[in-house]
């Protein structure tokens, strides 16, 4: 019994309890409302059902979301994510609708690489206002989200850019494995994020940046370099996303493309743990949370809630699982059931008991 | 005095945290119309059961009465209403509001959901005025010493009705004059009938004012003693929980040969280093091996030319010469990569980082100057920490627990392992031993002497001029930002003599003799 209990203590006190929770629990109202909801058929060699939906459409909402909770975890935000996600699109669309063969493998390379590099300039420039001129990274990144889709409709001259090329379409649409092309390549993007991060002291050090930047200045941490580049970092993850989001529809919109998806990153962050003000970051918590807020997204279709009030019903929701996940409010919950005498616990425990 | 009803009783009290047992079965209880002093070495339970007290922490087990009724408080708005007072160790104001916001916020007399401003501002001069304070209420606070913002925060506290007063090291930033202002005022108070619980590591001090004394050591309860029948030296023992011969061995070390010394290409040495508004420009050499003391008053700009030489500010002008080598100290990481290491007064602020481990407390400064694509193996940080852990005595002996669960004594030899790591040339010691017990106290300063047998120089920054003259070779004092004398530590120099260049500021010649 007692043996459960710290068990069932310890499970409830993991950080990605409650967000799995959450999870879950959206996933089992939509199976009771629409018993069809988890089932997956194979069909022509793809894996086709609505939780597949999920994960393919979460994935650049993925990509988006780590970078940002790099540069939330040194206490910074990014507000250009949107607008960047928009340039990259416009530039690898742009440069492959002027190409004769739009099919070809080496032109999409190019414009790939073309709009990548453009977004690395732009993520440094993000980084030098920043780190190196001081500028607050609300007000610093606002300028390149305001002044990014001007950039973005500037490169497509105002039009929707339709494209026809093969290969593009597939980085947002395309399978392998049986599964989409986009689920690996957030899946990769996450993986490269994490050994990045956890195998060198990057992560530490952006932590211990964003926890506390003049110990860390008195540490020895030249915060500049970290800051710089977790600007540069979040503008390739949304480089990335900006690919898959055009690549999904064949064409690039400069004010449509990533639009919000800055503010959905932000979330996706904080249900995921990382606190607004700096500090430790969890990138699987991040990644539950672009899950979460995509489930939600999806159910409000399947639901069939009416346009008119499904951005409510997720703001309802939203709250719902901030709040579930702040420890203020359940103290406030728990404090109420507290009279029943507590269980023999922790508390009791020998084991951690001080050296005299 | 004692013989009235406890106007407070906690019985039984247990408290733990993740890793971490603070506080077991304690009982307390406090009288109206005393002082009673709360003693114990860091991490014995003193802030924990403080914060219990104020309902800033749940407890898990025992119960509080206030008046005979039991309480149990929310926080501590909730305990000051009741008439439960807290001036916490660190001090909680803020800084950009002015001297009456601060002693009225959240509280602010009003007509019609107005705030009354003339009237915030008429009280506050008042309360001053009960303190003897003669300060500009409309003036920022941040603009007044840390003493005074001491002293404010007191003036907050009792403005409220209370009949229980809790001041958690009220003194540890305060010189002679303001303590002794303190403790006039703690005496007005106790003799209005306020319960007074007082938290000091100032052992002088509690047989000062204190009339009774609790004892608690690593989270029990040793005993409740009146300050009259408990010497100083069995009040040690009670606390430490072992004879003390520590500080033996300690005294013969100093007052080496600082010729033999001197000999030598100088590590550091600067010339005409100087910040304005901070310090005045100073030269100061600093040998391998050696020991030198910085003694001055609080504010007195010992921690200005700390932070001149680690490069935190950078100088405005002057040479800096390393090995005899011309060089620069303009970035705290080229002080590093020149082997200097900086342990600030300022543990919270500048030292940790509450969020991350004692291990990765620890292995921040090595880490950053190996840069972030060299981790140090696992492996290698775990021999690191274990090792430091162990010869500091850091408790608990967990290197996982987040830091800011450490008590301020061992979140101060976490910092100082964290410098001891990388193995520093010249080791920047700004005020280890404040607000620290005596056990750890003489552990640091043993520390500091076997570092500089090893061939390490320190720099050791410290109000109490005791422990300065016990550790160190040679004595730069400091005045009014100035420094204004250099005395080799020999037979002739005591802490009076000190105490007189501090005061006059004018032994210059004398230490050039």
């Amino acid at each position: 019994m007692n043996d459960t209990m710290s068990r069932y203590r310890t499970m409830i006190g993991h950080r990605l309890f409650w967000p799995a929770a959450v999870l879950f629990v959206m996933l089992a109202a939509n199976t009771i409302y629409r018993p069809g909801f988890l089932s997956i058929e194979l069909k022509d060699g793809h894996l086709y059902g609505t939780p597949i939906d999920i994960l393919r459409l979460s994935a650049p909402l993925i990509l988006v979301a780590l970078g940002m909770t790099l540069v939330i975890s040194t206490g910074g935000i990014d507000l250009s994510v949107g607008s960047l996600c928009a340039i990259s699109g416009a530039i690898a669309c742009m440069y492959i609708s002027k190409q004769p063969d739009q099919n070809s493998l080496g032109v999409v390379m190019t414009a790939l690489a073309m709009a990548l590099g453009v977004s690395l300039v732009l993520g440094a420039w993000n980084g030098v206002l920043v780190a190196v001129i001081g500028i607050q990274p609300i007000i610093a990144t606002l300028i390149l989200m305001v002044a990014g889709r001007g950039l973005a409709q500037l490169i497509t001259e105002g039009q929707i850019i339709t494209i026809n090329s093969e290969p593009y379409r597939a980085i947002g649409l395309g399978h392998a494995l049986t599964l989409p092309l986009a689920i690996f390549i957030a899946l990769a993007a996450a993986l490269l994020v994490a050994a990045f991060t956890r195998r060198t002291a990057l992560g530490m050090i952006i932590e211990s940046v964003g926890g506390n930047a003049m110990a860390s200045r008195l540490a020895g941490i030249r915060s500049g370099r970290v800051i710089f580049l977790v600007y540069v970092i979040s503008a390739a993850c949304a480089a990335v996303a900006g690919f898959m989001m055009t690549a999904n529809v064949s064409s690039a919109d400069g004010n449509a493309a990533g639009l919000w998806v800055e503010l959905d990153a932000i979330l996706a962050v904080v249900i995921g743990g990382t606190s607004l003000a700096g500090g430790r970051f969890f990138l699987s918590g991040t990644i539950i949370g672009a899950l979460i807020i995509q489930t939600l997204t999806t159910t409000v279709y399947a639901m069939d809630i009416s346009p008119q009030t499904s951005l409510l019903f997720k703001a309802v929701v939203v709250i719902a699982v901030c709040l579930i996940q702040a420890p203020a409010f359940r103290a406030r919950f728990s404090r109420r059931r507290r009279n029943v005498p507590p269980p023999a616990t922790i508390a009791d425990k020998p084991k951690e008991q001080v050296p005299a | 005095m004692t013989d009235s009803r406890p106007v407070l009783t906690m019985t039984g009290i247990s408290k733990s945290f993740p890793g971490v047992r603070a506080l077991h079965d304690v009982n307390f209880r406090l009288f109206p119309g005393e002082v009673h002093a709360l003693m114990g070495e860091n991490g014995a339970g003193k802030s924990t059961l403080i914060k219990v007290l104020t309902g800033v922490y749940d407890t898990d087990q025992g119960a509080i009465t206030l008046d005979g009724e039991p309480v149990s408080f929310t926080g501590p708005m909730q305990a000051t209403a009741a008439g439960v007072s807290t001036v916490f160790q660190e001090v909680n104001l803020c800084t950009n509001l002015s001297v009456a916001e601060n002693i009225f916020i959240g509280r602010e007399p009003r007509l019609l959901g107005a705030v009354r401003w003339g009237e915030v501002r008429r009280r506050a001069r008042a309360l001053l005025a009960r303190l003897d304070l003669d300060l500009d209420v409309s003036a920022p606070l941040g603009s007044y010493s840390l003493a005074i913002q001491q002293m404010v925060a007191i003036a907050r506290a009792i403005d409220i009705k209370a009949r229980v007063l809790i001041l958690d090291e009220p003194t540890s930033s305060l010189d002679a004059g303001e303590v002794a202002q303190l403790f006039r005022i703690m005496r007005q108070l106790r003799d209005e009938g306020i319960a007074i619980l007082f938290v000091t590591h100032f052992l002088d001090q509690v047989y000062e004012i204190a009339d009774r004394i609790t004892v608690l050591r690593n989270g029990g309860l040793v005993g409740e003693y009146l300050t009259t029948e408990l010497p100083q030296l069995s009040l040690v023992e009670k606390m430490i929980g072992k004879e003390l011969d520590v500080l033996e061995g300690i005294e013969e070390h100093s007052r080496r040969d600082l010729a033999a010394l001197e000999e030598g290409t100088p590590l550091v040495a600067v010339s005409n280093f100087g910040r304005s508004g901070a310090v005045e420009p100073f030269s100061l050499t600093i040998h391998a091996g050696e020991v030198v003391g910085l003694a001055g008053l609080l504010g007195s700009g010992r921690t200005e030319v700390a932070r001149l030489l680690f490069g935190a500010d950078r100088t405005d002008g002057g040479q800096v010469a390393i090995d005899g080598t011309a060089s620069s100290l303009r970035t705290p990481a080229q002080a590093i990569d020149h082997g200097v290491g900086f342990c600030s007064e300022n543990r919270r602020a500048e030292g940790i980082v509450a969020d991350l481990s004692v291990r990765e407390n620890m292995i921040l400064a090595m880490q950053a100057a190996r840069g972030w694509l060299r981790p140090i193996p696992r492996r290698r940080q775990d021999e690191l920490v274990d090792k430091y852990v162990k010869a500091l005595n850091i408790r608990p002996a967990d290197p996982e627990v987040p830091v800011r669960n450490l008590s301020g004594g061992n979140q101060q030899k976490v910092l100082l392992a964290r410098w001891l790591i990388t193995e520093p040339r010249l080791l920047i010691l700004d005020e280890p031993t404040r607000g620290i017990d005596i056990g750890a106290k003489t552990e640091i300063q043993k520390l500091v002497t076997q570092l500089s047998d090893g061939g390490m120089a320190v720099l050791f920054i410290s109000a109490e001029l005791e422990e300065v003259l016990r550790l160190s070779h040679k004595v730069a004092v400091m005045r009014d930002r100035q420094m204004v004398a250099q005395l080799a530590n020999d037979e002739s120099l005591d802490a009076d003599r000190i105490m007189q260049t501090i005061a006059s500021g004018s032994h210059r010649e004398e230490a050039d003799r």
